[in-house]
């Protein structure tokens, strides 16, 4: 593999590399000045959509297509989300970007509000970020100061203004119509679908939502061209008519059980191995790995045979996982138990659900209840067919609920049970030798002697 | 015409029709279960109960393509073609867990739930739940908290459909009610200090598929399965409301709306949900009573009422009143189309230049408009325009109440007969005693009043769950409807003796009579024959046999 020099995290270890001096000097807002004197809004879509771009929030979906879904000729407003609520257990990737080279991103969400003919764009910031909010806020008032935010920008009829909204701390806000309904104001229970957000988002106008890495991409997109973001990454699969390759470079959060935990850059495509080796120093103590989370908890669970899985947009789904999601790998080492790993999941997902859809409501809450039953020493093995059940039965896949949610709470619970049934059985049947193999239903009425 | 195929049966619906899948399959025959959607309100798609399997065939070729998931049937709309699968193995299975998990955090405590045997919980889970109770937890906490004056909250009974806190902010318009918490730990809540407190309150009852949400007057006073019902109308304003009076051996218990999309919708307001009470107050006159001593000048304290018999009562009333001479009758708007009637031809009979006034026209306030559509009316009358239009009928001349007043302070009148039968006290000391020197004065009202204290005949009135017949709301709807309990013992309703005293023979018949109405009046030529439940427009009626 040729050295890969980081590009989204250039400004990473600059001194002073969130002002915008430093970044104007890195190279930063020419290329927002020549689109603005050259370019149509039509030409910045093209080139995104020729660059391959892929959403980086954890859905992958094609940034320039979304945009084409916008309609044409819209008379009234269209708005430009940009999702900062970076929940995703496991994911920091948007708060380095922020943190750390703000203009990027704000470059990026000048160029793509121009190409969306959005004349306002929202940043929802998660409330845990006040640093980000600071050098986030810090840098749009610079932008305004220099011209690049504000009505006309650079003498052109663009005119662009910037609200950062900090949320209040709950995981549904980054579901986009989550996000959306919560930045009107209201509680974040996401929106059935259709109408799209492209179609009717928010205040009910057009509205694109877009990751704040996607944001930094369309700025690298723009400076270094549509060609040498092409030429990282996987191309698409020839035999998959449906796959679009993953192009670019990405931010990968590694965390858990390795000696150097950090948010890395790399060509989409590394296997876990080589992110875990090359930049982590391998697992902790001299450890082995028991299992790999591949993009943040609610993508499920990767083995230690299946590390050599490529982490792009459609390799973690070939060993049974949900995607590639945030990108961000935590590793368990093999002295971790799987149990204890998928009750911290559940009271996650109970904790985090919006309680809108019954299955995700109830199923997130039985689910949490029965590990804690498990861990309690009184689990059943017919429990683990029961967590399976509703791991394969809630979410927006089965079409049981609204959002993906309980999705992202059903593949954990999937995955550990799948792949490491051995050791929740193996824990059932030691904690609770004398009830493990009970089957009889709940009697309803027991406690009624109790009245 | 669109066809869409429900389990392999293809129905035609209306080429403008916007149906979603619940409501397709219901005229299909197929009830697709459901808590959160609600025809009167805002789709949440969030109970997921209504999952169904949907394709579509293809116009051209017959092929049918299938959706490879779950779809909740209240959020996917029917075009042409549109095939829908209620039965299917895995819509059964996808019921039976959202029972399970509905089931869950339930207490199950139907033995002492007020919602028991009208409960969709139950009804879906004997129909579409599995036996066997899985999830080995035991919540069985039955918490509650007032939300409002009339509304009580049981917490842990609510299933989240949110129906109640759509209505509040979609119809009613006040928002009182939320949702508080996150995931399992959700509770409908108020914010503190801001409490259910609105006219149209009560319908969060009604909307609540479960027994979460319980009505103060009616919690614990009967169980739903010995309720009877009876389609009726409310007389509490001109608005006219389909409800039905839900009653059990002549008893009332409760009214509920009854679906009517060109009046109420699904709702009532609480001034009519609660209007009931005035029929079982003990201070109801319950017997006819003549006037033992007749006095000029008679006042409160002369003389004393004596009982007399109904059939008596039908006699001697139309002698009094022809010895008096000169007949001045108010028709009470509390009547309906066929008493008015019948009120107009007994006092035509008895003295053929009676004096015909419309009754007095109780008004409160102003009309009180709702952002979902609904009014309450400021006139707390049910039927002014069918009385109105039956007077108009002897009398073109539309005489009102205060006209019937003058006429009797002028001294041109020696006999007045006054329907009333108001709920509410109608009727001050000063106007009545304007009536203070009639030889004869009929008083027919539910209670006493000033003029009653002076009346000569004072008769019972009937309230409205008693009567049968025709109200005219305030659109000129025309709603025909049965009566739903029996008068207190003693009490003959207005229609019983006027029947009488027209020398018909049996029981009284409203039908009869609204036919020999609508055979006779252009006006009412609409009431000719069987009315839709919903009632008929008199004008647009009157529009099309002209």
């Amino acid at each position: 593999m040729t050295p890969f020099k980081p590009v989204l995290l250039e400004a990473v270890g600059v001194p002073d590399g969130h002002s915008i001096a430093s970044y104007k000097a890195r190279g930063g807002y020419a290329p927002l000045e020549k689109t603005l004197a050259e370019k149509q809004p039509v030409d910045v879509v093209e080139m995104v959509k020729a660059s391959g771009l892929r959403g980086r929030g954890g859905a992958g979906f094609s940034t320039g297509l979304k945009w084409t879904f916008l309609p044409k000729d819209h008379p009234g407003p269209i708005y430009l989300c940009v999702n900062a609520d970076e929940s995703e257990p496991g994911t920091f990737n948007n708060r380095i970007l922020m943190e750390d080279d703000p203009h990027q991103v704000i470059e990026g969400i000048i160029l793509s509000s121009y190409a969306t003919r959005a004349s306002t764009a929202y940043i929802y910031l998660r409330y845990e970020y006040p640093h980000s909010w600071h050098r986030l806020q810090g840098a749009i008032d610079e932008a305004y100061a220099a011209g690049y935010l504000g009505k006309n920008i650079r003498g052109t009829s663009f005119s662009l203004d910037i609200y950062l909204h900090r949320g209040a701390a709950a995981y549904i806000c980054g579901e986009e119509t989550g996000l959306i309904e919560s930045l009107e104001g209201k509680r974040a229970w996401p929106r059935i679908k259709p109408p799209f957000p492209a179609i009717e988002g928010l205040f009910r106008k057009p509205t694109v939502v877009n990751n704040i890495e996607t944001m930094a991409c369309v700025a690298q997109i723009a400076r270094r061209g549509v060609e040498w973001f092409k030429s990282i990454g996987v191309p698409a699969d020839p035999n998959n008519p449906r796959d679009p390759g993953s192009y670019g470079p990405k931010l990968y959060c590694l965390s858990g059980h390795v000696e150097k935990p950090g948010c890395y850059e790399a060509p989409l495509g590394i296997t876990a191995r080589q992110l875990i080796d090359q930049f982590g120093g391998g697992v902790w103590k001299g450890r082995k790995a028991k299992a790999v989370i591949p993009g943040g908890i609610s993508m499920g669970l990767m083995t230690e045979s299946e590390l050599d899985t490529p982490l792009d947009f459609a390799g973690p789904g070939k060993v049974g996982c949900l995607g590639l999601g945030t990108a961000a790998v935590v590793v368990i080492d093999d002295q971790t138990s799987i149990v204890d790993f998928l009750h911290n999941s559940c009271r996650f997902f109970a904790h985090e659900s919006c309680g809108q859809c019954t299955p995700c409501r109830e199923g997130t809450s039985w689910s949490l209840r029965m590990l804690e039953r498990i861990k309690a020493g009184k689990g059943r093995l017919k429990d683990l067919d029961i967590l399976l059940e509703l791991g394969q039965t809630m979410g927006m896949m089965p079409g049981s609920t609204i959002c993906g949610l309980a999705d992202g709470a059903a593949w954990p619970i999937k995955n550990a049970i799948k792949k490491f049934r051995g050791e929740f059985e193996d824990h059932i049947k030691r904690t609770n030798p004398s009830g493990w193999m009970v089957t009889d239903p709940v009697p309803a009425l027991q406690i009624v002697g109790a009245h | 015409m669109p066809v869409v195929i429900v389990d392999g049966q293809e129905i035609e619906i209306g080429a403008d029709e916007r149906l979603n899948c619940i409501e397709a399959a219901r005229r299909a025959g197929k009830e697709i279960p459901h808590y959160c959607w609600h025809p009167g309100l805002s789709v949440v798609a969030s109970c997921r109960m209504c999952l169904i399997e949907t394709g579509q065939r293809d116009g051209a070729t017959g092929k049918i393509t299938m959706v490879p998931k779950l779809v909740p049937g209240c959020q996917t709309p029917v075009k042409d073609g549109t095939v829908i699968v209620t039965e299917s193995q895995l819509v059964k299975d996808s019921r039976a867990r959202v029972e399970e998990a509905l089931l869950i955090d339930h207490p199950i405590d139907c033995p002492i739930c007020d919602k028991a045997g009208e409960c969709l919980l139950q009804d879906y889970h004997f129909e579409h739940g599995q036996p066997e109770r899985r999830a080995d937890l035991h919540p069985f906490t039955s918490r509650k908290r007032d939300v409002g004056p009339t509304v009580t909250l049981f917490v842990d009974r609510c299933i989240m459909c949110t129906r109640c806190v759509r209505f509040t902010r979609e119809v009613s318009g006040t928002g009182e009610l939320m949702v508080t918490s996150r995931g399992a730990k959700e509770e409908i809540d108020v914010f503190p200090g801001f409490p259910l407190d609105n006219k149209l309150a009560g319908n969060v009852v009604d909307l609540c598929p479960v027994g979460a949400l319980g009505d103060k007057d009616f919690l614990y006073q009967q169980r739903v399965w010995f309720l009877k019902r009876e389609a009726n109308v409310c007389g509490g304003c001109s608005a006219g409301c389909s409800i039905h009076t839900e009653h059990n051996q002549d008893t009332v218990y409760r009214l509920k709306p009854r679906e009517n999309p060109h009046v109420n919708k699904w709702w009532i307001c609480d001034d009519g949900r609660y209007g009931w009470h005035h029929l079982h107050d003990p201070a109801r006159l319950l017997a006819a009573g003549r006037r033992a001593t007749v006095a000029r000048g008679h006042d409160a304290a002369a003389g004393v009422f004596e009982t007399v018999e109904w059939a008596d009562v039908v006699t001697r009333l139309r002698a009094d009143l022809k010895a008096a001479g000169r007949l001045a009758v108010a028709v009470s708007p509390m009547l309906t189309v066929e008493e008015a009637w019948m009120l107009c031809a007994v006092a035509r009979s008895i003295d053929p230049e009676a004096f015909l006034a419309v009754g007095h026209v109780p008004v409160t306030g102003e009309d009180q408009a709702f952002p979902g559509g609904f009014t309450i009316r400021a006139e707390k009358c049910p039927n002014r325009l069918g009385v109105e239009a039956v007077v108009a009928l002897f009398d073109p001349q539309s005489r009102t109440w205060g006209d019937l007043v003058a006429h009797v302070e002028a001294g041109n009148a020696d006999a007045a007969w006054i329907t009333a039968g108001y709920p509410a006290p109608w009727i001050d000391d000063a106007t009545a005693g304007s009536f203070g020197g009639l030889s004869q004065l009929v008083v027919q009202d539910l209670f006493d009043s000033p003029l009653a204290a002076r009346a000569t005949w004072r008769l019972p009135a009937a309230g409205f769950a008693e009567r049968a017949g025709t109200w005219v709301n305030v659109a000129h709807r025309a709603q025909v409807f049965e009566q739903a309990i029996r008068p207190p013992a003693g009490v003959w309703p207005e229609g019983r003796l006027l029947w009488n005293m027209l020398g018909r023979r049996g029981l009284y018949d409203p039908v009869a009579v609204r036919q020999q109405i609508a055979g006779s009046a252009a006006a009412f030529a609409a009431l000719a024959g069987d009315l839709p439940a919903t009632g008929i427009d008199l004008r647009l009626q009157q529009l099309a046999t002209s």
